[in-house]
């Protein structure tokens, strides 16, 4: 390495922060499910990439230093919110050395403050409950019409940062608005059929996507919220699911199936791999197919259960 | 040439009133008709000003709807239509009647509100409570039979805009100390990470971790024979750290200086006898569920050997040099339920005492497998010479087994075999609860 190469180096770098600073804003998201609905809003005038895969427990991301590098290169960082990262994300924020993505700081969106939460507990809160989110439940993504509120309060943070591309974000959010108001159609019409069947999950990360296609969940796996399964509560929730007749389970791609099966083969009941999130599976590629998946997935259970 | 010019305004002013009063009073005699002009005027006078009120909170209306600095800013979005209610969202009052022209129009923060609650800026607060046991016979070194050695008690917050702060405040059996107290500075200008305030030394790899965080209940010998003691190297002074960039590795830098007087290891006698922490870490992500860290540092600061009759005549120095390495393996799609961690530091000490140099050196090398949700085994082997005497070493096997009730609960099991340099073989039985009540700490990395 001579004098003249480091120097070449050197001016390389600087060409490229130059050409960053005018080129696509750099957004980091917490999920895979915020990267997609940003990608959606933002087109090629961003690059996003998210820190948790879609097949991790995103309660449980690991802080490692590479993480750090992202962050320290984003120009807005996004995150679910309501606790979900709260035992990962806070040290990546306080290392990143990024004062634009701090809390507070313009480029730090938190998803949730337009969303509608479900879950709100009420009363006394303790960790008796488990490890329960004192402020709604995080799952919230998994409601369409809270994916267009997500996508507004992305595409106002983008032209907060980057005014000049106002036409751009609007157009492309209301075009993402209107396709998936007319998926939206096509997904209930799917599920109609079966409102107010009755299912069980493992962990309490589907309120929101149940509250729209009118499932009704019962009972869950875990006999409370981060406590693994107990054989009591194991016995008492197959009683449960005979005397109400639920014939499907389901599961987090990121849980054990060993319990959810014992269950299924005690009660009949299928036990199927839902993905919560986009990249949950390999072919879950967008917000879409995330719902497009998880729809003819739970279809195609609720038909064989039902015989509808 | 001001004072003149506004004196030349007066006069003209002076002027015009002298000339204009006699011109509007003299054509007009008749009492009734100045009444009316007196009326008329007083009318206009109204008009004005209720026009003026009236342009004024159209003006303040504008200024509400555009921030100012925005300029060109789009539209606010339409209300979505179900909205959770905004924290932070001030409760609002009605404007009272008739105060609407000249005030801000709208709605009116009220202030002072006793639900508004002033305790959102309380601080982050957790306590984790350490109790241990031990059974067993252990001549050297020997632990109470039941003992609380430790109550750590947390308070984190953002401080404002530009800073946030720890404190780890440890209530023993001896009394209360700040573990550490430190106020962070996370986005200074050059990608710099500033702490100031009493600190772990960023020394190897356990040296900064508290207690309850290790995966073990004792400190490895290497800590307690060649860094002072039990409890990590601490003390109060700045720390800078900052990363490198390069394009193959995450690599960072982190420079500290301390006092030199506030532990075991370093104590200086001068107020000039600062002591120096360096260490640079690297780290590489092999796979997504793997990953190694590489470390190396190095200490320096005045002993206490030197001194004598409080005196400090030798004015004799300790360096510290150490490597660490970190294995980590956790499939992400089951990171809840099985990950590996594989450690071991060496540590060289350089001690200078009256009666010469003294080089030890001590090592652990440890392993841990979670091998369920609740089920994490591990060893440990360790050996040390001893810093005042490098002739003599200690060595020791552990084997510990833990389980998690829950993530704010640990129950943990240790059999230590630890051969000393005095003769005897101590052969022990450690056991400990650690339970944290309050805020949701972040999980150690």
């Amino acid at each position: 390495m001579t004098v003249k190469n480091v120097l070449l180096s050197l001016m390389m770098l600087s060409c490229a922060g130059v050409a960053h600073a005018q080129g696509k804003l750099n957004v980091v998201t917490s999920t895979e499910d915020l990267a997609a609905i940003a990608g959606e809003v933002g087109g090629d005038r961003i690059s996003v990439e998210s820190i948790a895969r879609g097949y991790q427990d995103p309660h449980f991301v690991e802080a490692k230093p590479s993480f750090i590098l992202r962050m320290q290169k984003a120009d807005l960082l996004i995150v679910v919110g309501r606790e979900l990262e709260i035992g990962w994300l806070p040290p990546l924020i306080t290392q990143s050395r990024n004062s634009k993505v701090q809390p507070g700081g313009a480029g730090y969106l938190d998803a949730s403050m337009q969303a509608r939460i479900l879950d709100m507990p009420t009363g006394q809160v303790t960790r008796a409950m488990g490890d329960v989110h004192p402020l709604g439940n995080p799952h919230y993504w998994l409601d369409p019409e809270n994916g267009k509120l997500i996508a507004r309060s992305i595409a106002a943070k983008l032209t907060e940062l980057r005014p000049n591309d106002r036409a751009v974000f609007e157009q492309r959010l209301a075009d993402f608005t209107a396709r998936l108001d007319a998926a939206e159609k096509r997904w209930l019409a799917q599920l109609a059929p079966y409102k107010g069947v009755k299912v069980v999950t493992y962990h309490s990360s589907y309120p929101n996507f149940s509250e729209r296609f009118g499932l009704d969940v019962i009972g869950f796996v875990e006999p409370r919220p981060g406590i693994p399964p107990t054989p009591q509560h194991t016995l008492d929730l197959i009683g449960e699911m005979k005397r109400q007749n639920v014939k499907v389970v389901m599961v987090e791609p990121y849980f054990d199936l060993k319990t959810p099966n014992a269950i299924g083969r005690e009660t009949g009941a299928q036990v199927i791999v839902l993905p919560p999130s986009v990249g949950g599976v390999k072919e879950i590629t967008d917000y879409f197919k995330l719902f497009d998946y998880d729809v003819n997935l739970l279809v195609n259970a609720l038909k064989q259960a039902t015989g509808k | 040439m001001l004072v003149s010019r506004r004196g030349t305004r007066a006069a003209l002013v002076a002027a015009f009133v002298a000339i204009a009063i006699p011109c509007t009073a003299q054509p007009v005699q008749d009492p009734a008709a100045a009444q009316a002009l007196r009326s008329e005027i007083d009318q206009l006078k109204q008009d004005f000003s209720a026009r003026l009120s009236a342009l004024e909170s159209r003006l303040t209306a504008l200024e509400g709807a555009q921030p100012a600095g925005a300029p060109g800013a789009p539209p606010p979005a339409p209300e979505p239509a179900v909205a959770a209610a905004a924290p932070g969202s001030q409760p609002t009052a009605q404007v009272p009647p008739g105060a609407e022209a000249g005030g801000p129009s709208g709605a009116l923060p009220v202030y002072g509100n006793a639900a508004a609650a002033s305790k959102v800026f309380n601080p982050d607060m957790a306590a984790i409570g350490n109790f241990v046991g031990a059974a067993g016979k252990n001549t050297v070194a020997p632990l109470p039979a039941l003992a609380l050695p430790e109550t750590e008690l947390s308070l984190q917050a953002i401080v404002d805009p530009y800073a946030r702060a720890d404190f780890f405040l440890s209530f023993g059996e001896e009394g209360v100390a700040v573990e550490e107290g430190f106020l962070t500075f996370p986005a200074l200008p050059g990608g710099l990470l500033m702490k100031v305030g009493r600190l772990y030394q960023a020394f190897g790899k356990s040296n900064t971790l508290h207690a309850h965080i290790l995966p073990w209940v004792d400190r490895p010998l290497v800590t307690t024979n060649l860094l002072g003691g039990d409890e990590p190297l601490a003390d109060a002074g700045m720390s800078v750290a900052r990363l490198i960039p390069n394009p193959w590795l995450f690599l960072e830098a982190t420079g500290q200086v301390s006092r030199g007087s506030g532990n075991a290891v370093f104590q200086g006698t001068e107020r000039s006898d600062l002591s120096y922490v360096g260490h640079v870490h690297g780290y590489h992500d092999l796979s997504e569920s793997a990953n190694i860290d590489l470390g190396t540092s190095y200490a320096y600061g005045h002993n206490s050997s030197g001194v004598v009759d409080g005196t400090d005549l030798g004015r004799l120095t300790t360096s510290l040099i150490g490597i660490d390495g970190t294995f980590r393996w956790r499939p992400l799609q089951r990171a809840i339920y099985h990950s590996f961690l594989g450690r071991s530091e060496v540590i060289w000490s350089r001690r200078e005492q009256p009666d010469g140099r003294q080089d030890a050196n001590g090592f652990y090398v440890s392993g841990d497998y979670q091998f369920a949700r609740r089920w994490f085994a591990g060893l440990r082997f360790d050996r040390s010479e001893r810093a005042v005497d490098a002739s003599v070493h200690d060595t020791g096997q552990s084997m510990v087994v833990t389980y998690w009730p829950s993530e704010f609960s640990q129950v943990r099991g240790q059999y230590r075999r630890t051969t000393y340099a005095e003769g005897p073989t101590a052969n022990e039985f450690l056991f400990q609860f650690q339970f944290a009540i309050g805020a949701h700490g972040a999980h150690p990395f």
